[in-house]
């Protein structure tokens, strides 16, 4: 069945309104605003940009990009509130280092130093303080960084819950790399560090909300030896990356294909989903390309170069699992489409806010 | 995941939309309806729709409970959340749905204490730990749901617990479907038939369909290769002239449903005289509230609700929408003022609803190729 001509003209006017800035509207701020989708679009673009305007902002890379006396810096920030602060596989020290880290990664860029700082709830056990503690230090020695400042503020009870930390972190751009949101090329292959879904599932799964048990660890950890081995790899075809954090692997690809107007066309057969996420997300009815992963990058490579980054890239440790996904095409512009394992194809969009259980 | 991925074969998947294409006669086409939300999903999830000949068109039809809901109760749901001491639960695709002043997430922005829940008893179990506060259970749902309400309402009333009580907006499946079939507008040809409400009701509620409007209905299973197996089976029914109800998802649903679940419907709740449907408006008999022996667990006789009838926006066509009289994008705002961040309309809102499967999953999933 082809589209009729009006059903055209409809998702052209649709484009047209999805590409304009979005617009702040909403009288209060939400948890969807929060949740990596179209609502954090609205509010980064809507309220946000428009206010700091930039030419380092103005790209919303993970990192901003900073020439300094000749050198080429880049410089990220992130807050990490996630519940509860200790999870199979991980905790929120290391998301801290892992998440600036990652940020500074996929950017092209070493790892340099990181600073840290804490907001501790009144009656927080020292115990828990001094391991979580000790987590970022671990964390800060496998990723090679140092914390070279800090701050740590008390609040009330009930302030905050437990403790929340902001890293910032600086790298410096690494020569081999030549990356941007908005350099993703019809022809790029699109290669996935390994398997979707396990951090989201294993915290929210820690939360004991569903009364469902499964052998889920956090993948949380530091991209530099992935980012690094693509660089090397690819070189100059390594036209972007990004950490599929908040929102699932599914967000980084709408966020891309729209900054580089371009289709992401994800085949879904080939997607590494591991088997107890897949069989906890069937039960939940979520997608897990929505799900936020800790340790896990999506790269766009060029055709001629995509063979050798997907081998260097499963020759790191950690991400053996490596896989290519899909390619880009030029159109429709500013879409994720899947080709279904069943042999269908979709839109796989941003999604509104948290992604919502269905009820039957 | 074994019992799953069985039913999501791609070989068996084109071995099948073969079949259908084989059963298509040369120059007819074929409306046909999936009356449950679910379907929807699964046709767009899967892409199954890019399967079928062109002359077989679905129509999606009225069957998300979240969609149905009008305006005026999700209005009195958020008065009741705002409540002083009042923990208000309800599903996660509720939350979005939008009032005349804004949506339950709203009213959790603003201080109400709203909280998801995946079942009844996970409301009454936060009843039975908060003794102190006030725990309202916002139920919707067909016949498909109201099992588990009415089994956690004889559990709450046999416990005793008093800080517990239940606003039902349940609904029930037949009326809707009648008042479809006596639409002047409607032209399907025959009806994909509710899996997970067939579980309850069985498959006989379901003979007026093809004894009194002359249209064939097949209940249907969620997986892809199920859906597209009922398709099979209504063609089937079409090119050799049979009109019949039949059972393509007879792993689960037994002909006469289960007569258990029904008992306890009939226990706890009773029929409303009429209730109001988005965009279908008023239809009598197709709804449930509690029953008298329930009255003290009934949130809408504990509380005073509003009760104001709000009239769906006049931009708003999901009634077209819910009827398969207009598909999605040929509403006046589908994608423009209705989207699904920023909902007109509830086929908005739910990933269930026809405009919402069709603006996430559904844009350019036909007629791909011509681009790729």
């Amino acid at each position: 069945m082809s589209p009729t001509r009006s059903e055209e003209r409809v998702l052209e006017i649709v484009r047209g309104a999805r590409a304009r800035q979005a617009r702040f509207r909403d009288a209060h701020i939400t948890t969807s605003h929060g949740a990596g989708g179209k609502a954090s679009q609205s509010l980064i673009e809507g309220l946000l940009l428009p206010a700091l305007r930039n030419d380092a902002l103005a790209p919303l890379g993970d990192a901003a990009a900073l020439l300094v006396n000749g050198s080429a810096l880049a410089l990220t920030t992130d807050s990490y509130v996630v519940r509860p602060i200790r999870f199979p596989g991980g905790s929120i020290g290391e998301l801290a280092v892992n998440g600036t880290v990652n940020d500074l990664a996929v950017s092209g860029a070493r790892p340099l130093a990181i600073t840290l700082s804490l907001v501790l709830e009144e009656g927080l056990a020292t115990a828990e303080l001094r391991a979580e503690i000790d987590a970022v230090a671990r964390a800060a020695r496998a990723a090679g960084v140092q914390v070279v400042a800090g701050d740590t503020k008390v609040v009330e009870r009930g302030h905050a819950d437990r403790m929340y930390a902001c890293t910032t972190g600086l790298g410096l751009i690494d020569p081999r790399a030549k990356l941007s949101p908005s350099g993703l090329q019809p022809g790029d292959r699109i290669l996935l560090s390994g398997p979707v879904g396990d951090h989201g599932m294993a915290v929210m799964l820690a939360r004991d909300e569903f009364e469902l048990e499964a052998e889920i660890l956090s993948d949380t950890r530091s991209l530099w030896p992935a980012a690094d081995a693509l660089l090397e790899a690819a070189g100059a075809d390594l036209h972007c990356m990004r950490d599929a954090t908040r929102g699932g692997a599914a967000s980084a690809l709408n966020e891309l294909a729209r900054a580089s107007d371009v289709t992401a066309l994800v085949r879904e057969a080939d997607v590494p989903v591991a088997p107890a996420v897949a069989a906890a997300a069937e039960l939940l009815g979520i997608d897990p390309m929505y799900v936020a992963n800790e340790g896990k990058l999506l790269a766009f490579v060029a055709p001629a170069s995509a063979a050798a980054a997907l081998r260097a890239l499963r020759e790191t440790p950690g991400c053996e699992q490596a896989a290519e996904i899909g390619e880009v095409l030029g159109e429709p512009p500013g879409m994720v489409l899947v080709d279904t394992a069943f042999g269908g194809r979709r839109v796989m969009d941003l999604l509104a806010g948290d992604p919502l259980p269905r009820i039957c | 995941m074994r019992f799953v991925e069985e039913f999501r074969d791609p070989e068996l998947g084109r071995a099948l939309a073969a079949e259908i294409l084989s059963l298509v006669e040369p120059g007819r086409s074929y409306k046909l309806m999936e009356v449950c939300g679910g379907h929807t999903h699964s046709i767009y999830r899967y892409g199954i729709d890019g399967l079928l000949p062109e002359a077989v068109e679905l129509v999606h039809g009225p069957g998300c409970p979240v969609c149905v809901l009008p305006m005026g109760r999700v209005d009195d749901g958020i008065a009741i959340a705002h409540e002083p001491n009042v923990i208000f639960t309800c599903f996660g695709d509720m939350m979005r749905v939008p009032g005349s002043h804004g949506s339950l997430l709203d009213a959790k922005a603003q201080g109400a204490d709203v909280r998801m829940v995946y079942s009844p008893l996970d409301a009454l179990a936060i009843a039975r730990r908060k003794p102190d506060r006030e725990v309202v259970f916002f139920a919707i749902g067909f016949e498909t749901t109201a099992p588990s309400t009415a089994l956690t309402l004889k559990r709450a009333k046999a416990e005793g617990v008093a800080n517990f009580s239940c606003m039902s907006n349940h609904v029930t499946i037949v009326p809707p479907l009648r008042a479809l079939l006596d639409s002047p507008a409607l032209e399907i040809d025959g009806f994909i038939g509710p899996g997970h409400v067939s579980t309850v009701v069985g498959a006989r509620p379901f003979q007026f369909i093809p004894a009194d409007y002359g249209r064939p209905l097949v209940i249907s299973g969620f997986e892809p290769l199920d859906v597209l197996q009922s398709i099979q089976m209504l063609l089937l029914q079409l090119t050799t002239g049979r009109c019949e109800v039949e059972n393509q998802y007879g792993r689960v649903v037994p002909w006469e449903g289960n007569p258990r679940a029904l008992e306890a419907i009939a226990e706890v709740f009773e029929l409303r005289a009429h209730f109001e449907w988005r965009g279908l408006g008023f239809i009598s008999q197709s709804a449930l509230k509690l029953s008298d022996a329930y009255a003290e667990l009934d949130a809408e006789r504990r509380y005073g609700i509003p009760g104001v009838r709000v009239a769906d926006p006049k931009a708003c066509q999901c009634g077209e929408v819910l009827k398969g009289v207009i598909k999605p994008w040929e509403c006046r705002v589908f994608g423009t003022a209705c989207t699904p961040e920023r909902p007109i309309g509830t086929c908005m809102v739910s990933p269930e609803g026809a405009c919402a499967a069709y603006y996430t999953y559904g844009r350019y999933a036909r007629g791909a190729e011509a681009t790729a």
